[in-house]
């Protein structure tokens, strides 16, 4: 396997594995035996058929009945019956509205790079149903003062969380095509930044790195819109994606901050298709919003604590856009960090008695994140908010392979060999 | 099923509301075949006439064809059951029959290390929700090539209970296999095009049910609809590739199937799938990138339409999230996941223990009583009717309020079974402290964010000071 990604093994090297082999993989044994061997087969049979037939049609025998070994077949006690498999078709008649996060010089803002999300016309990686233009993109969370994480991901970060900008940039050293700036400090609970203050972290990071940027509040719902507000003045025409307008503070303030600023709003509700539609209509037809200004999050719950809640939640709403409900066909955003909130991600082992030990936790908190994602990209999730280092490297290469951008490797068959 | 209105049904039933099958009409006995919470056959009388009746066995006939499921059942083992499935998408039913997890073995590894994996296999246990997760069974592969030493494995394998799929390709291996333990009604694995001949002829002597397997879906379709037509019960493998391109023409290999067999009516691949995870230990690297891989896969086709696997890792970090993504995604989302709202006792409190409040979400509610339970501490727990949410969606939703605690105090009649009045409330509704004191007149001490730490934290806190 070719998980191509130095920083994945990097990382799993840490782990005390010593022998890393190299990247490249040299298969010499192929899979597919089967298919020259399926002509020959059918060919031989289709020969066998016609014989058959003659000697039948020569006795007389009504020769187009295809049920022929119900006639006595001279020593070949059954035949292989010759089908053909007809995959069946599907169209949906919506497409999904392509976003553009981050601004180039060109465009008014200052980024190098930029990241297109949506634009789908099937379900996630259904290529053959229709091409996908966009791969899913991978933000990594950034915060603005350092606050408590799992020991698995603080270990990542650990140097760099009392520097905001320094933490971007090792974001965007770890695989990130967008830094997510959350702004938990802010919270008049913790530190009450004053927005100024806070929208001045916000340009320290512009600084920093050069992908598009999230900027993340802190979930008070009478300071975020302020926050969000001056964030957003400060970055003029970098395309941000505001996080997040909710039902249940000033989402007003936020959409206007976005439309009158060339920033994108992330539209975040509590895993309720119905109440998705309802605040994305709002910010559309209340505030009008540009249809190319939108990114929703329908919420993310971790494996095992309501991911069946949110795959399905999500599923729904993506097939809707799909169907063409207009409301509905936006990208989709996944905050896939809250995978860490299941105590199976980082607890030392189970605390339950019966359970069989759960296995170091190291190795056990990436995939969690990296089972939460998956099963999300399956939805429809266009851009996920992760943390763990190895967990973006292996969702970035689950995802190039689903996408079609990886080339064949041939790998030996398992079935009667040792491993 | 081709049903969709109990309507259909209750046609063909007797209509004479006898009751007999538990429910109260025929009806409603149609109403739970439609929604697969009941079966034809659960009506006696119908199954009784039609021993001798000829319209009675007609109607018994057309209502089993009529409910069978959209993609073909097979059984495995004593009652293992897989595929079975209706829908594409969970939400437009539900999924019924759980991924089967199957670990290998094979039969030139050394005895003591079959036996430490098979134990393993039988022996995992995760709680979750109320009840522990297992893994299904074994995967006996011959390496070996010789007839004598696969059957003598797969016979000791067999004697840990579990279900067996039985890996060759080679028709003289599988024969002696299937003679040792065909008994145990093992899956076979596989019939291609070079060995289907000879592999159909071990179904139909041993009547196992057979894996056909082949990359080329016209090949895999003569392949299933030769077996099928001779009565052998057919499980598909369009072969699992593990990495690169291989892998995407898995994924659109096995949606082409599925959604063929579903939406598109063809019922000669309308059977389960099997995946192979096991084929990322062929891909380049080390173990934990291969065991990641393999989960990566496994992962993949638990969501997408697998229905049995074959795996090698049994690393506890690679099982957990697997079984418990089965369960998510196999969970029923139209039963509630609500249990009754009261007083639960844990390990026979006494007056002065400890009084817990939590939720009525199945998830929530389970977790913290079997972390109480097996930390061995004595406690009064409270549950609260939140409508099924967990603790911090209902306090932001005001499922959990301080009205609702006073209420539940009051009609449990906790204050006359303990000598105190201090209730440990959730980490995540610290912020309710106030308003529960104010509102109920206890003292309300804020417990730890996550169950599994309440026994450090009585260490620290209880009693009360
Ligand atoms: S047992 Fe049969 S006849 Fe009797 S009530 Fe049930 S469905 Fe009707």
């Amino acid at each position: 396997m070719r998980l191509n990604l130095e920083e994945f093994f990097k990382l799993l090297s840490k782990y005390e594995i010593e022998e890393i082999e190299g990247l490249k993989l040299e298969g010499d044994i192929e899979i597919e035996i089967e298919e020259g061997a399926a002509i020959d087969v059918i060919n031989e049979i289709n020969l066998a058929m016609q014989h058959l037939m003659k000697a039948l049609s020569m006795l007389g025998a009504a020769p187009v009945t295809p049920s022929l070994p119900s006639a006595p077949v001279p020593h070949r006690e059954f035949r292989l019956l010759e089908e053909k498999f007809e995959p069946l078709p599907v169209k949906y008649s919506g497409t999904i509205q392509e976003v553009q996060l981050g601004a180039k010089r060109s465009e008014g803002g200052s980024r190098g790079s930029v990241v297109k999300l949506g634009g789908e016309r099937s379900l996630p990686f259904y290529l053959f149903d229709s091409p996908q233009p966009n791969l899913p993109a991978i933000a990594i969370d950034v915060f603005d003062r350092p606050i408590p994480l799992p020991k698995a991901v603080r270990e990542h970060y650990s140097d760099v969380m009392e520097n905001p900008g320094e933490w971007a940039k090792k974001a965007v050293k770890l695989g990130a095509d967008v830094v997510t700036i959350h702004l938990v400090s802010t919270d008049p609970l913790i530190d009450d930044t004053p927005p100024g203050e806070a929208a001045k972290v916000v340009e320290e990071v512009l600084q920093a790195v050069k992908v598009p940027v999230i900027v993340g509040g802190s979930g008070n719902k009478e300071k975020d819109p302020v926050v969000l507000e001056k964030a957003a003045e400060v970055a003029e025409g970098e395309r941000l994606l505001l996080a997040s307008a909710t039902l249940d503070m000033d989402w007003e303030r936020i959409g206007n901050a976005a439309k009158n600023h060339g920033h994108v709003v992330l539209s975040w509700t509590q895993m309720d298709m119905n109440n998705q539609k309802t605040l994305n209509r709002y910010l559309l037809k209340r505030l009008e919003l540009p249809r190319e200004s939108l990114v929703m999050d329908p919420t993310t719950a971790a494996l095992g604590y309501g991911l069946d809640y949110a795959y399905t939640n999500m599923e729904r709403i993506r097939i809707a856009g799909l169907k063409g409900d207009e409301d509905l066909s936006f990208p989709i955003s996944s905050g896939t960090t809250n995978a860490w909130g299941a105590r199976e991600a980082w607890m030392k082992d189970s605390p339950i008695e019966g359970d069989t030990s759960w296995g170091p936790r190291e190795l056990r908190g990436p995939l969690w994140e990296i089972t939460t994602g998956l099963t999300l990209s399956l939805a429809g999730v266009d851009l996920f908010m992760m943390m763990h280092p190895a967990a973006v490297a292996v969702m970035k290469e689950f995802m190039a392979t689903l996408g079609g951008r990886k080339d064949r490797i041939e790998t030996e068959d398992w079935v009667g060999v040792e491993l | 099923m081709k049903v969709k209105s109990p309507l259909e049904i209750y046609r063909l039933l007797p209509k004479t509301n006898c009751k007999e099958c538990g429910y109260d009409t025929c009806m409603s006995l149609a109403a739970h075949i439609i929604d697969r919470s009941a079966k034809p056959e659960d009506c006696k009388p119908l199954v009784e006439d039609a021993k001798h009746d000829d319209e009675a066995r007609q109607n018994l006939e057309k209502l089993i064809e009529l409910t069978s499921p959209e993609i073909d059942e097979v059984i495995v083992g004593k009652d293992l059951k897989i595929g079975g499935e209706e829908v594409l998408h969970r939400h437009e039913l539900t999924f019924f029959n759980p991924t089967a997890l199957f670990f290998d073995v094979w039969d030139t590894m050394d005895d003591k290390e079959i036996d430490r994996r098979c134990s393993k296999v039988v022996g995992y246990r995760k709680f979750y929700v109320g009840r522990f997760l297992t893994l299904d069974g074994i995967a006996v592969r011959c390496t070996s090539g010789n007839p004598e030493r696969f059957a003598e494995v797969a016979k000791k394998v067999a004697g840990y209970g579990s279900p067996i799929v039985l890996v060759s390709l080679n028709a003289s291996c599988m024969r002696a296999a299937l003679e040792a333990v065909g008994e145990h009604n093992p899956l076979i694995y596989a019939a291609t095009l070079e060995n289907w001949e000879e592999f159909l002829k071990l179904a139909l002597e041993f009547k196992t049910p057979v894996v056909v397997r082949s990359q080329d879906l016209d090949a895999l379709k003569s392949l299933a609809a030769t077996f099928r037509s001779s009565g052998v019960k057919v499980v598909l493998d369009p072969v699992t590739e593990p990495v690169g391109e291989g892998l995407r023409e898995t994924f659109e290999r096995v949606i082409q199937l599925r959604r063929t067999a579903i939406l598109g009516g063809d019922k000669e691949i309308a059977c389960p799938l099997i995946i192979t995870p096991i084929a990322a230990w062929k891909a380049e690297g080390d173990a934990v990138s291969r065991a990641y891989w393999e989960t990566v896969i496994a992962s993949l086709f638990i969501i997408k339409y697998g229905d049995a696997m074959i795996l090698h890792s049994l690393e506890p970090y690679t099982i957990m999230p697997l079984i418990m993504l089965r369960a998510n995604i196999y969970t029923d989302p139209r039963t509630p996941v609500q249990v009754e709202a009261g007083l639960r006792e844990i390990n026979s409190p006494d007056p002065d223990s400890p009084v817990f409040i939590t939720t009525n979400f199945a998830l929530t509610y389970y977790t913290v009583e079997s972390d109480l339970t097996s930390g061995k501490i004595k406690g009064w727990l409270l549950v609260l009717d939140t409508e099924g949410l967990g603790v911090e969606v209902s306090v932001a939703g005001g499922q959990f309020t301080a009205e609702k605690v006073k209420e539940l105090i009051d009609k449990t009649g906790v204050a006359e079974k303990v000598n105190h009045s201090y209730l440990v409330i959730p980490g995540l509704a610290a912020r309710l402290q106030g308003a529960i004191e104010d509102e109920t007149g206890w003292r309300v001490l804020v417990g730890p964010t996550d169950s599994g730490r309440i026994k450090g934290w009585l260490e620290k806190n209880w009693p009360p000071k």
